[in-house]
């Protein structure tokens, strides 16, 4: 009777530890609204997942129609590996293309020889739960997933300031 | 009482373990108030008549649309809603947007297994040629969907949608819905996720599937209509390293609409891409054909009211200001037969092409036309109208554009584009000139950009579009002069240098000055605009033709 009573406490125990870790637990790896994305092949990703190992990430919202946000990610990809070297900075560029043209990101993202990762927002989800009101639109993010700079625009010498803040932040 | 005793000890288990939980993993989500974010834009436009270009001034003289977008998500709970403003809409704004109020609302639940979403959202099902609600507000569309929605990722791969509501129609200080029902599902199954032998496979497989059915009252005094509408649509994809295919097919059910003259034709689109890619290559191939697939959620509806699903031309979105605006393509809604192909190609850095920096070239060439089509003359009887095959089309031309982009890095202070355009353009198809007939055009853009030091910068675009028809040549100049991160200065000439008519050989001028800070964005122009997509200063957007002041502000927080 009593080694029975024992067994369902700790049974008990078990599951609460479960149930309440599965509940609160889902540790968060960045503090950005989570939305579903596409991979350029085709895989679901939510934004949760946006990590870069306690590393700073930069997300820029682009388009294959937006010649300001092409130049940006242009100039930033030419940099790249310095930057990468430097800070171990995550570089994620996120078309906000929609049906029309969202087939040609893949070709076109090879076609620039760009080393970063590209995601697709085809509908507009996370561009809207970001506030993203035009691109280009960047963020840079800390080493724990926050959002500390923002900048809508792109002008030539932009990324200049932008690797000035990451910089900063890996001190 | 040893019972008892136990049970204590469970009860102080339980409090001991929830407590522990909350306070080492819970922190985050559980005890912080939640987060507020949000933007907000505003448009301020000032008209003044300019007889020249045709505008004339609305009798308020200054037109302004604002909104404002408000979110709170805390854990897993998500509200937002967006504040509308129109008093009155900007020229050139499609009708239906009046007054103040709230034209978005919702409140989600949601983990990474489970959303469900009650209010206004916008939802797309595979490439949305069945189904996509979205808002564009500078092109001032909004097909959201009030109702429910609900997403769950079932596990091995595969994911399920369920919508069920009416769409929004208008905005008149609040949502004004239409008068149809939509009901919609969509499973998608991301096969390598269900098969460990195929997780580390070279390709990827995903297979599709939707359908999406509509209901409006029939008050037809002539005609039996069809009060609930089905239709069906399957995709499949296919990724692998270094090429990807996807095709979805999409089949409606007889719907007799204003569209289609109320005809009870059936309707289908079918769509492939084929891309290849490689370190400095891409090529992207595409083919559509779609017939009859105008599906709103009501049936006498035009324009882009009420639309359920999403058919967008297969033609380039282009972005230099003479080739995006003067000739740009729309998709034909009753149907039309599209080819695209885009090639990218990189020289590598230290060849002979290629030079210090490498050199890069695009290409792309795109045409739709008319589908062929067999005409019953059946409209007192059947009125089914005509037979038609996907794919089996006319040698009626709609559109054919041709264009060739090199671009080259020089030096670390200069890089230059060459781009040339030949466009054909069937203005009886495309109503956006006066003109009829075919309109051949020849185009040709220089754009350089000079970077004086870290933070200034000139680029400059000459561009000039040659034409025997329609208002004949144009010219424009683009200088954008930039002080990073926070100025800019844009003065723009268009100018109709070769009009037949003499006297309408117009230029239009437009300057802009601009102030950034971080997220927020401040612009003042002033001049003349033609109705397009402009990209001024970094940012790109659809402007009605003006002539005037126009003040900007955006901001997200």
């Amino acid at each position: 009777m009593k080694s029975l009573e024992m067994k369902k406490t700790f049974a008990l125990i078990t599951l609460l530890f479960f149930v309440s870790t599965s509940f609160f637990g889902q540790e968060k790896k960045n503090n950005l609204p989570n939305v579903q994305l596409k991979t350029l092949d085709g895989q679901n990703i939510n934004t949760s997942e946006i990590y870069n190992d306690g590393k700073p990430i930069v997300i820029s919202f682009w388009a294959t129609w937006c010649s300001p946000c092409k130049r940006e990610l242009n100039n930033i990809n030419d940099v790249y590996p310095d930057w990468v070297d430097e800070t171990g900075v995550k570089v994620i560029a996120i078309s906000i293309d929609d049906s029309r043209q969202v087939y040609k990101v893949a070709p076109y993202v090879s076609g620039q020889d760009w080393e970063f990762e590209v995601l697709l927002d085809t509908n507009g989800d996370f561009k809207r739960a970001m506030n993203v009101n035009n691109v280009p639109f960047t963020f840079l993010l800390d080493g724990n997933g926050k959002v500390v700079y923002e900048h809508n625009n792109y002008a030539e010498g932009d990324e200049d300031e932008l690797f000035e803040l990451i910089q900063k932040l890996i001190q | 009482m040893i019972v008892k005793k136990t049970r204590l000890l469970q009860l102080l288990v339980t409090i001991l373990v929830i407590g522990f939980n909350t306070l080492v993993f819970g922190q985050k989500t559980n005890n912080s108030p939640g987060v507020v974010s949000g933007n907000v834009s505003i448009m301020v436009q000032q008209y003044n008549t300019d007889e020249d270009i045709g505008a004339v001034a609305p009798p308020q003289k200054i037109a302004m649309n604002a909104f404002s977008n408000i979110l709170y998500r805390n854990g897993k709970f998500y509200f937002g809603l967006r504040i509308e403003s129109y008093n009155p809409s900007l020229l050139g704004y499609p009708a239906g947007f009046n007054g103040t109020g709230i034209g978005y609302l919702f409140g989600t639940f949601a983990t990474d297994q489970l959303s469900v979403t009650a209010g206004t959202f916008y939802e797309q099902f595979g490439s949305g040629m069945i189904l996509r609600t979205y808002e564009d507000n500078n092109l001032g569309i909004d097909n959201s969907i009030v109702g429910i929605r609900v997403k769950y990722n079932a596990g091995k791969g595969v994911y399920l949608k369920g919508v069920y509501g009416t769409q929004r129609l208008r905005f008149d200080s609040k949502i004004i819905t239409g008068p149809g029902i939509v009901r919609g599902f969509d499973a998608e199954w991301q096969i390598n996720d269900a098969f460990p032998v195929l997780a580390s496979n070279k390709f990827k497989y995903i297979v599709g599937g939707s359908f999406v059915s509509k209901f409006q009252d029939d008050k037809s005094p002539d005609l039996i209509l069809p009060e609930n509408v089905g239709s069906g649509a399957g995709r499949f994809s296919l990724y692998g390293k270094s090429m990807s295919f996807y095709s979805e097919y999409v089949y409606k059910i007889n719907d007799p609409s204003a569209d289609n003259k109320y005809i009870y034709k059936n309707g289908e689109s079918l769509l492939f891409n084929l891309n290849f890619f490689g370190k400095g290559f891409g090529l992207a191939l595409a083919a559509k054909s779609t017939d009859n697939m105008s599906f709103r959620s009501d049936r006498n509806e035009s324009l882009t009211y009420l639309l359920i699903n999403y058919n967008p031309a297969l033609t380039q979105t282009n972005t230099y200001v003479l080739i995006s605006t003067l000739y740009p393509y729309g998709t034909n809604i009753l149907g039309e037969i599209a080819y695209q192909a885009d090639v990218d190609y990189k020289f590598a850095r230290n060849t002979a092409l290629g030079g210090k920096y490498g050199t890069k070239i695009r290409g792309n060439f795109s045409i739709s036309l008319a589908p062929k089509r067999h005409f019953l003359n059946d409209l007192e009887t059947n009125r089914i109208g005509y037979t038609t095959k996907l794919f089996s089309s006319s040698d009626s031309l709609f559109y054919s554009e041709v264009n060739i982009e090199i671009a080259k890095k020089f030096t670390k202070k200069f890089k230059a584009k060459l781009n040339y355009y030949h466009i054909t353009f069937n203005a009886d198809a495309n109503l956006v000139t006066q003109a009829h007939g075919m309109i051949y055009t020849n185009s040709g853009v220089f754009e350089g950009l000079i970077k004086f030091n870290r933070k200034n910068s000139l680029r400059f675009e000459f561009q000039a579009l040659f034409t025997k028809q329609d208002r004949g040549n144009w010219t424009a100049f683009v200088a954008e002069y930039t002080i990073s991160p926070h100025w800019f200065f844009v003065l723009i000439d268009q100018y109709n240098i070769g009009n037949p008519v003499q006297d309408d050989r117009i230029h239009y001028l437009y300057g802009s000055v601009g102030y950034i800070r971080k997220a927020t964005r401040i612009s003042i122009a002033y001049g003349r605009q033609r109705e397009g997509i402009f990209c001024v200063g970094g940012v790109c957007r659809q402007v009605p033709a003006s002539n005037g002041f126009n003040l900007t502000l955006t901001s997200s927080f």
